[in-house]
């Protein structure tokens, strides 16, 4: 069977219009996983830099991983980075690009196990750029390892008898590990289960673009995200784990938020 | 540093400094280490003075991806560090060579294996024109021998890194970064300006599509998992690679009717200047051939003198040069070779027995 083309997905005759494309997203059927958040994700960040108006002098740094491929999806000129190393790409690009939005797309191995050091020098710095953080607690491109966020008693192809506190340690919290910078404008932890979560998660995303833009510092959004094939769960499945295993691991909330009319909190 | 606007008293070091922010360096990004420090130190006023960019890294590795980064967008720039620090760096440098990004990396190198010490070796031979990182990929290596080669091939540089959207490493020794001496700041035959570069660059950079008229977003990466593509993308790396080699520079000196040519780089190529010359005086038939690039290497230079001549390739390493110079040679004369050892600071007069061992054919 083909892929559908960008014509067969406009509405037929009869058919009415409730959900639309933008400009910033294109077309193309991602290569994504049934049920993946990245699409969730995807739309989000594309709808975000739409209404923002500032697609046209965005550049997308892509990391390695499920999240590689970014640059196939978005409208907007990207550079891919190694693997950990976006946000000292993204220093780079904001540093000879000063006029330009930065922001990077990565998950949770890339960004919180070989990028820990590049992320939170970053960070520290202040680097005008948005970090986008696909929390789903394993290693999606490479099949289902352990991924620094993986929970314990997880069972991943490299935990096989769960994740253990005395063997690989507990999972990282990297909201609130980058909400204590002084560099950091904005740190907040969303997730991507329910309607209501995903407004919330829009609305941080948003923040976490606007306080670059204006000039305040490193903005972050962790989404935490479903991983059905790799968690071995349909997606309904998937999304009742975030709910109820994930959320309560990693709490939800906005950890740090210098933007205008925001409330400063403390990690 | 002191002197006139135009000639300066300066180590190498700082002649890189100069070279950079006089042929339109804008960033650099680095990460601390001997004997390089008066590169970044000198840098971090130089450059935000011209309205520049001054990072200092957390690690070469982030040094490395942050000038990946700056080249992707067009911008000159640059980093520096030293044997080591560049081994952390190969990763962002194979990178940079699969996406076709621009850079230039100075490694001021030192002695190794692992910590090695802070003196002069010739050790990262291999590692700079070898490729260095993974996959197969070049980098154009250019050899000063002097604090004014120093300054004069900070432009050279960022031609060739424009010209071939390719990173382009200067590799010296902890001799040519400490020792100073007159430098001319005068843009050499060849400089390209700012506008030059923005020209070479403006088909591919990223920058916001919004700046250009067809807008449509661009993309510089270095996966191709397709059937087939990653073949042809190195097989147009390949083909780069190949019209690089007519970038190879050398010079020789008294070569003519030398029986003997020593072929040395760098440092060694400047001691050993003075080691020939007094060689010569005595009536010894011996000339010097130090190439400039070492990668391109000129194969040429080598494969024009071998009929009737012999070799002698001295290097500050356990033997590293010397194999291109026989690749090059291809058996059409005899190649001998001698080493000196890192960190060891060899004389003019120390390398007189050597070369006369040789000239023997000893």
């Amino acid at each position: 069977m083909n892929a559908p083309t960008a014509e067969d997905l406009r509405p037929r005759e009869g058919e009415e219009l409730v959900f639309d494309t933008n400009p910033v997203l294109n077309e193309r059927v991602t290569h994504y996983c049934p049920g993946c958040h990245h699409g969730i994700a995807h739309r989000l960040v594309s709808e975000v830099l739409n209404e923002l108006g500032v697609a046209p002098r965005t550049i997308l740094v892509a990391a390695v991983g499920c999240a590689t491929f970014t640059y196939d999806y978005f409208n907007v000129d990207s550079v891919e980075a190694p693997h950990g190393r976006a946000c000292a790409v993204a220093t780079g690009v904001r540093r000879a690009r000063p006029e330009a939005v930065v922001f990077t797309y990565q998950g949770d191995g890339d960004m919180a196990a070989i990028g820990t050091g590049e992320s939170i020098h970053a960070a520290n710095r202040g680097e005008r750029i948005t970090a986008v953080f696909v929390n789903n607690t394993v290693y999606g491109m490479t099949g289902g390892q352990m991924a620094p966020t993986t929970l314990l008693g997880q069972k991943t192809t490299t935990t096989v008898q769960g994740r253990n506190m005395g063997n690989e340690g507990g999972p990282i919290r990297f909201c609130e590990l980058l909400a204590q910078l002084d560099g950091v404008a904005y740190a907040a932890r969303c997730a991507l289960d329910t309607v209501k979560h995903v407004r919330e998660a829009k609305r941080a995303l948003r923040k976490a673009f606007e306080v670059q833009i204006d000039g305040l510092g490193f903005g972050f959004v962790e989404f935490l995200s479903g991983c059905p094939t790799n968690w071995h769960m349909d997606p309904i499945a998937a999304n009742k784990r975030i709910a109820e295993v994930m959320i309560p691991a990693f709490p939800l909330g906005v950890f740090k938020d210098r933007s205008k009319g925001g409330e400063a909190k403390d990690a | 540093m002191s002197g006139t606007p135009e000639r300066v008293l300066a180590k190498g070091n700082e002649a890189l400094a100069f070279g950079a922010v006089d042929a339109g360096c804008v960033c650099y990004f680095g990460y601390p280490i001997t004997p390089q420090n008066e590169v970044p130190e000198a840098l971090s006023t130089l450059l935000p003075e011209r309205g520049g960019r001054f990072v200092q890294a957390e690690s070469e590795v982030g040094a490395i991806n942050m000038l990946l980064g700056a080249g992707a967008c067009g911008i000159p720039s640059m980093t520096s560090s030293s044997s080591c620090g560049i081994s952390l760096m190969q990763e962002g440098i194979s990178y940079m060579a699969g996406s076709h990004v621009p850079g230039v990396i100075v490694n001021m190198s030192r002695g190794g294996p692992g910590l090695g010490d802070i003196g002069p070796s010739q050790g990262d031979y291999f590692q700079a024109t070898k490729g260095g990182g993974h996959g197969d990929h070049r980098n154009l290596v250019l050899a000063p021998s002097t604090a004014q080669e120093c300054y004069d091939f900070m432009f050279k540089a960022f031609a060739l890194a424009f010209k071939y959207a390719n990173p382009v490493m200067v590799l010296g020794d902890a001799v040519i970064a400490q020792v100073k001496e007159p430098v001319r700041r005068t843009p050499p035959p060849g400089a390209l300006s700012r506008e030059e570069l923005d020209a070479l660059c403006s088909p591919w950079r990223i920058e916001g599509y919004g700046a250009r008229p067809n807008g449509s977003p661009r993309l510089l990466k270095s996966v191709y998992l397709a059937e087939g593509a990653l073949a042809a993308r190195n097989e147009l790396l390949m083909k780069k690679y190949q019209e690089m080699r007519k970038e190879a520079s050398f010079e020789t000196e008294a070569v003519e009717d030398a029986e003997l040519v020593v072929v040395a780089f760098g440092s060694m190529a400047r001691i050993l200047r003075s080691t020939l010359r007094h060689l010569r005086a005595e009536g010894h038939k011996v000339g010097l051939l130090r190439p400039k690039t070492l990668y391109p290497f000129p194969d040429e230079a080598f494969r024009d003198l071998a009929p009737g001549r012999r070799f002698l390739v001295v290097e500050q390493n356990a033997g590293q040069m010397v194999e291109d110079v026989r690749l090059a040679v291809n058996g059409a004369a005899k190649v001998d070779w001698h080493g000196v050892m890192p960190c060891i600071f060899a004389t003019a007069g120390d390398l007189a027995r050597p070369v006369l061992l040789a000239l023997k054919g000893a």
